[in-house]
Formats: C-alpha cells, structure tokens, sequence
C-alpha cells in the first residue's frame, strides 16, 4: 500500500491511501471534534462538526475530515477562524434540540458558543445515528431505526425486534452523545405501547 | 401485546413519540375497525408483486408503491412481509415508508382527493376549494372519512398550471375548480 504525505496543521503526516483525513490527524495526536464519529463504523457525516479546511492545488475548501480521503500534496487546517465559526454555529444548533448534553456543553464552552441563542426545542435527538448505524452494522439486529424525515424524524425502536434483542444488548445507550436515558425512554416506549400490528 | 388496546393507550402516550403514522390513525379506536374491515389485501397478491420483481432488495421502493396502489395503504404486516421476503432488514423498510409521502401507514377511503396548493393553484383560489372540500366531507388533509369514504390530502404542483385551482380524486383532475361546483363532484363518487 503506498505512502501517502500530507500535511496537516503544519505538520507533515504519512498516511496510508483509502485513510481519511480524521483518521490520519487522529495518527499523530491532532484532535478534530466530532459527535457521530465511531471506530467500528462507516463514516456517515452526519454532525459536520469535524469540517475542516482543505488546500488542494492552491484552493481551499470546506470537507468534512471523516468522510475525505487524504491525497497527495493535501494541505490540512483543523482551525481557523473559519472553522471555528461553523463549528460554532453547529453547537449553537445542535444545543437548541439537546440543551443538557454534557458532550456539547463541553465542546461549546471550547469554541465559545451560546446554548441559548437559538429557542430551544428540546428533541434530546441530533441525529447522528449512532444507534441506528451502530444496531444496523455492529451488532446487526436492526432493532432500531429512523422514521419520517425532516423537522419530524426521530428514532424508533421496532417493537418486535426490541422485544427479543434489546433488553441484553443496549450498547447503543452508552453512544448517544446527548443523553443515553432518551434512548432508554424510547426502547421502554416501544416495549410497553407497540405500534398496533392488527 | 397483541390484545391491547392501542387507540385508548396509544395516541396519548405516544404524543410525538414513536410510529406517528400508526398512532395517528388510532384516536377513538376508528383507526382499528377499519383495519379489520379492510384486511383484504391477500397475501397472494403480495408475491406476485414482489416475484415480478424477483425478490431483489434494490426494488424495494417499486415493491412498496405498487402494493400503495393495489391497496392503498400499508399495513405493518405487509411490511413485515415484505421485508422478510426481499432480505431487507425491518428498518430500512420502516424508514423507507415513512420516509416519502406516497406510502400510507394508516388505512385510506375508497377515494383519494388531491388538492393541488403549488403556487398558481394557491394564487387562483386553491384555498377556498380546501375550505370548501373540508367543509363537505369533515376531514382535514391526510384523513380519513368515517365511512372510508375519502381521504383528503394536499398536494403539491401537478404541472398542470392554466386549469388551477385544481382537484384530483381518483386520478382524475377537475380544473378551474369554483366552490360551488365541489358538491357536485363529490356527490358522484359513492
């Protein structure tokens, strides 16, 4: 597998090619802040919080560091102002649906955002998917997933399935990055009122 | 779990909680008679559908609007058919059902009134022919008569802009719709 040198915040990185930027700065130490990043899964996007910048041939541009593949010659900024805004930005959003999150209050007084900019529309659900992907590729049950979309789409625990498989898994609690008792409420919900099957 | 009583305990509970669109149906347990009432979907007709495809999960969507239009609606064990026969776990299918207003989750009437609201039908008066249509039946958009008469649901542009303020039932369009002639359109459909 060939070598592949790129420099992230100035420092020269070797990585390996099909690696991502997150995965080759996480290999020297540099820490990028993300919330719907997980080792065992596919990369998915979701949070945008790990946006950095990009210099390819003199451009720059705006990519999410889980999801880009590193290139030759790739210039990596992990923070600017830039960056810093957006990464602002997306707190402030994200603390608007999930005010108590320990994660995101933390991140948000590193890069100064204000929980109470926007009204507060406590769904306690980011939806990074962590659950829902961690379900689907690691343990494989398929007990959980999204309905509905857009302002209205949450997490379902799928009865029947929950039912069997929840009760001695619940690894997906200890995921969610704003408050593992949602989910707890959610699969109880499914167990204790299931959807009418008739 | 199966002899519960969801419409009493469900809709409450469930609020903006889980399945929505089962639990909507569900208030004063209409949405359970008429589930009984309209079970006919036979399972025959569903693997005809699904064997023209033959069972692959990629036309799982295909699979899905063509038992949306044999039956109007679908029922949580057609997905669950559905989802055993073409390998596709439980929640993608859940996800994809929910996920596009075509599939319904709760049973429709016998006829299906689109009320067009894209911009030019708006601006010619879509919402008067709305009002009026709401008014006949008693039902707000995506709802169902007592009678499994029709369902009202609002649209959005049919690209069919010169005959607005327009009016689908069935698939068939009624253009340049007035108030007053909406009773008579309705009355023909039994």
């Amino acid at each position: 597998m060939s070598k592949i040198i790129l420099i992230i915040d100035g420092k020269e990185v070797e990585a390996n090619e099909g690696m991502t930027i997150l995965q080759a700065a996480q290999s020297v130490g540099i820490v990028i802040p993300t919330l719907c990043h997980h080792e065992l899964l596919e990369p998915y996007g979701g949070c945008r919080l790990c946006t950095v910048e990009a210099e390819v041939r003199g451009r720059t541009k705006l990519v999410a560091a889980c999801l880009y593949p590193v290139e030759k010659d790739l210039i990596v900024r992990t923070k600017s102002q830039q960056v810093d805004k957006i990464r602002k930005m997306i707190l402030e959003l994200l603390l608007a649906h999930a005010p108590d999150s320990r994660e995101l209050q933390d991140l948000a007084k590193e890069y100064g955002a204000d929980k109470n900019r926007f009204g507060k529309e406590p769904s306690f659900c980011i939806h990074c998917g962590l659950c829902v992907r961690y379900c689907a590729e690691v343990t494989k049950k398929n007990a959980i997933c999204f309905i509905d979309k857009g302002t209205t789409r949450e997490i379902s625990f799928i009865p029947e399935i929950a039912a069997k498989e929840c009760w001695n898994c619940k690894e997906c609690f200890s995921l969610c990055p704003t408050e593992a008792l949602q989910a707890a409420f959610v699969l109880a919900q499914a167990l204790a009122f299931p959807a009418p099957t008739e | 779990m199966k002899g519960d009583t969801p419409g009493a305990l469900g809709l409450r509970l469930w609020g903006r909680g889980m399945s929505p669109t089962y639990a909507r149906a569900d208030s004063s347990g209409l949405g359970e008679r008429r589930r009984s009432r309209q079970k006919a979907m036979n399972s025959d007709k569903i693997d005809q559908i699904i064997n023209t495809h033959q069972g692959q999960a990629s036309s799982l969507i295909q699979v899905l609007m063509e038992i949306q239009e044999v039956n109007h609606w679908l029922p949580r064990e057609v997905l669950e058919k559905v989802s055993e026969q073409l390998e596709v776990p439980l929640s993608r299918v859940l996800r994809i059902a929910t996920i596009y207003k075509t599939f319904s989750l709760t049973p429709k009437g016998r006829h299906e009134v689109h009320i067009c609201t894209g911009t030019a039908c708006k601006v010619r008066g879509a919402q008067r022919v709305l009002d009026k249509v709401q008014n006949l039946t008693g039902i707000k958009p995506g709802e169902t008569d007592m009678d499994d008469k029709f369902s009202l649901e609002t649209v959005n542009c049919q690209g069919c802009c010169t005959l607005g303020p327009m009016m689908q039932i069935d698939g068939k369009t009624h253009s340049r719709m007035s108030p007053a002639e909406i009773a008579d359109a309705l009355k023909k459909y039994e």
